[in-house]
């Protein structure tokens, strides 16, 4: 086991196009870090990096302890589960994970102990005689796993491991990749575009876009702190509600947060002081689905009444999200199943202000 | 009401699928037409090859009956053949040198594919049009300056010269099935091997040449085809019956001035031919597959 780090890594492919632009990440020893963004942010790319499957074109990669920029891959003790699980066809599962053991010229009876260990961890015992074409997406993916668990390494990396599986299948491995991890301890970095798996399995998220890390949290920090509007609207689902607006005097020597003409709310006292120097300015409102919901009569401090008129209902038997439309801004909220919300018809909705974000248009920086 | 609806949507139905039965038939009728005529002009030489190979030189110069059929059904033929000591010596020549042109073309093949495919280096991508280039020179225009690298070489009448030719036709051919098999093989199964511990020698002859094996095969087979049943270069560089190869022994051998030896020519062909048949038979589904991959891919 080991920590990882990336400091100053620059990845330009031929043709001047930057997929990394320079970015510093430290993982400690036995931690799960998920890099998570959408297509083309350079996640699998750092991933792959670390891998040695990329070259750097500037900065350094240090795996315990050691610059690894120019190691080749099989000396950098890491082991890797593929999107397309890359088992060998020809092999058995037996042989598939026991390749790489034996390519480092270990003996049989540590190699089939390893592999036997393994594949009790991964409930594939009876699947060690077949070839991969024998088996399911989800088992395969498994022995995917099982190769890399047998090798012992440094670093685990899984590189979208869950994207070929169906939905219930996918829930179910990721409950499984997280076993694993609580048994083997081993350092993981982990990478998706499906900001719930990051969540689920991560100790820490980094967000990554356009080749840049936006913020690097443990999964709470970056959905109640997002430090720019991008981590906001990329963590959670649905996504955080963004509403243009402007923050304004209010009643008592209070501010409010003015977002079209028929809504505009009371900012909490305790904001006062965070907000005030953003008077006049363009700003943005963000407010989670869940901390808007039907209005009632007690409310708490920083509640405020908003209407709004009902666009589309989506009962989800759990919960019902009601969307609105707000000066041409789409709105969510998650509401009480048993609403009687209808289309077309207006709905008095109660706004947690205590848990805004306010934004700055045009950085996109939470203030 | 609705019943009459329900009987005239079933009477749809049924239309259309009489329909499309028919139309199946017509196509179907269409296809064993069209295969009857091409089965007919490919089987009819064999068949007249095998007739007159089973005819005694009697038989076949008195040319009373049909053509097409044998009256006195005689192997001497094929004893001749294979109890003549010249013909046993095309044949053995034609097996080395038919081994050693595969044996060259297949290691040659795959590790000039394998690195023009997987290993990315600058001009790869050139230099695999110019393997596929090489195999648009037709033989017929090389023989000439070949003859000179033969001589040169003191290779002319030996019949390693042709070892070291063969591959020049099939390594090209080979190659550009070969590429187009390993372009066909994920790339994450070599990054895979590559951190598993592979080098890149190890990720050939562990992952590439097994999962590759009908691309292999296929290639294997091309390889054969092209050595066994070539006439011009050995035609042109060998000329003694001790080291002819059986494509042009037996025309050397079997024919005598103007007297041709029809039986033992018939004969000598059908033999000739029962190593290619066998290969075939046995590897047609991977030769097939190896192609089919290759094409899509390349």
């Amino acid at each position: 086991m080991a920590e990882v780090s990336v400091r100053k890594v620059v990845k330009e492919y031929d043709g001047g196009v930057l997929a990394v632009k320079g970015i510093d990440l430290d993982i400690a020893d036995h931690e799960f870090v998920v890099l998570v963004g959408p297509s083309g942010c350079g996640k699998s790319t750092t991933l792959r990096m670390i891998a040695g499957l990329e070259e750097i074109t500037s900065g350094e990669i240090w795996i315990d302890g050691d610059v690894v920029n120019d190691v080749p891959p099989r000396d950098r003790d890491i082991a890797m589960v593929f999107q397309n699980y890359a088992l060998y066809p020809h092999m058995s599962v037996f042989d598939n994970m026991a390749f790489g053991l034996k390519l480092r010229k270990f003996p049989k009876d540590e190699i089939k102990r390893r592999v036997d260990d393994a594949a009790r961890i991964l409930d594939i015992v009876p699947l060690l005689e077949r070839k991969p074409r024998a088996l399911s997406g989800g088992q395969r993916q498994r022995v995917a796993m099982g190769r890399a668990i047998v090798r012992n390494p440094k670093v685990f990396l899984f590189d979208e491991p869950l994207s070929n599986l169906d939905a219930k299948l996918r829930v179910q491995m990721r409950t499984e990749i997280k076993k694993v991890h609580q048994t083997v301890r081993t350092t993981t970095v982990y990478v998706t575009h499906d900001q719930i798996e990051a969540m689920t399995l991560a100790d820490r998220v980094v967000v990554m876009n356009h080749g840049i890390i936006e913020q690097v949290g443990t999964p709470n920090d970056l959905y109640h702190h997002p430090a720019t509007r991008f981590v906001a609207g990329f963590i959670g689902s649905p996504a955080m509600n963004f509403m243009p607006c402007r923050v304004q005097d209010g009643a008592n020597g209070g501010l409010d947060v003015r977002v079209s003409d028929s809504i505009t709310v009371p900012i909490p006292p305790a904001r006062l002081d965070r907000y005030g120097k953003f008077k006049g300015k363009n700003m943005v409102l963000g407010l989670r689905p869940e901390h808007l919901f039907e209005y009632h009569e007690q409310g708490k401090p920083g509640w405020s009444r908003v209407d709004m008129l009902v666009d589309v209902v989506e009962p989800m038997g759990m919960e019902t999200m009601v969307h609105y439309f707000v000066d041409g801004a789409a709105i969510c909220a998650r509401v009480d199943p048993a609403t009687h919300a209808a289309p077309g018809e207006m709905m008095p909705l109660t706004a947690d202000l205590n848990q805004m974000h306010l934004m700055d248009a045009d950085t996109g920086k939470v203030v | 009401m609705s019943t009459s609806v329900a009987e005239r949507r079933n009477a749809v139905a049924a239309h259309r699928k009489n329909s499309l039965h028919r139309q199946r038939l017509w196509a179907l009728w269409g296809s064993y037409a069209a295969l009857s005529v091409f089965v007919v002009m490919f089987l009819v030489p064999p068949f007249y090859t095998l007739m007159t190979s089973l005819k005694s030189s009697a038989e076949i110069s008195a040319q009373t009956g049909s053509p097409w059929l044998v009256q006195h059904p005689t192997l001497e033929n094929f004893w001749y053949l294979i109890t003549y000591p010249n013909f046993q010596r095309y044949y053995m020549n034609s097996i080395i040198v038919t081994l050693l042109t595969v044996s060259v073309s297949m290691v040659i093949s795959i590790l000039a594919a394998f690195s023009l495919s997987r290993m990315g280096f600058w001009g790869s991508q050139t230099l695999s049009t110019g393997v596929f280039l090489t195999y648009l020179v037709p033989p017929s225009l090389l023989f000439i300056p070949l003859f000179q690298i033969i001589g040169s070489l003191g290779l002319i009448n030996n019949f390693w010269c042709l070892v070291l030719l063969y591959p020049t036709l099939a390594v090209p051919f080979c190659t550009w099935i070969m590429i187009g098999y390993f372009s066909s093989i994920p790339r994450e199964l070599d990054e895979a091997a590559l951190i598993d511990g592979a080098g890149y020698l190890q990720m050939l002859w562990k992952i590439f040449i097994p999962v590759a094996m009908p691309g292999i095969i296929a290639a294997t087979i091309f390889a054969f085809t092209v050595s066994w049943g070539a006439f011009l270069y050995p035609l042109a560089y060998l000329y003694t019956s001790n080291q002819m190869v059986l494509t042009v022994g037996i025309i050397s051998d079997l024919i005598r001035g103007d007297v041709f030896q029809w039986g033992k020519i018939m004969a000598a062909c059908l033999l000739a031919s029962l190593p290619p048949i066998v290969i075939y038979a046995f590897l047609m589904d991977y030769y097939v597959a190896g192609l089919t991959a290759g094409s899509t891919k390349g």
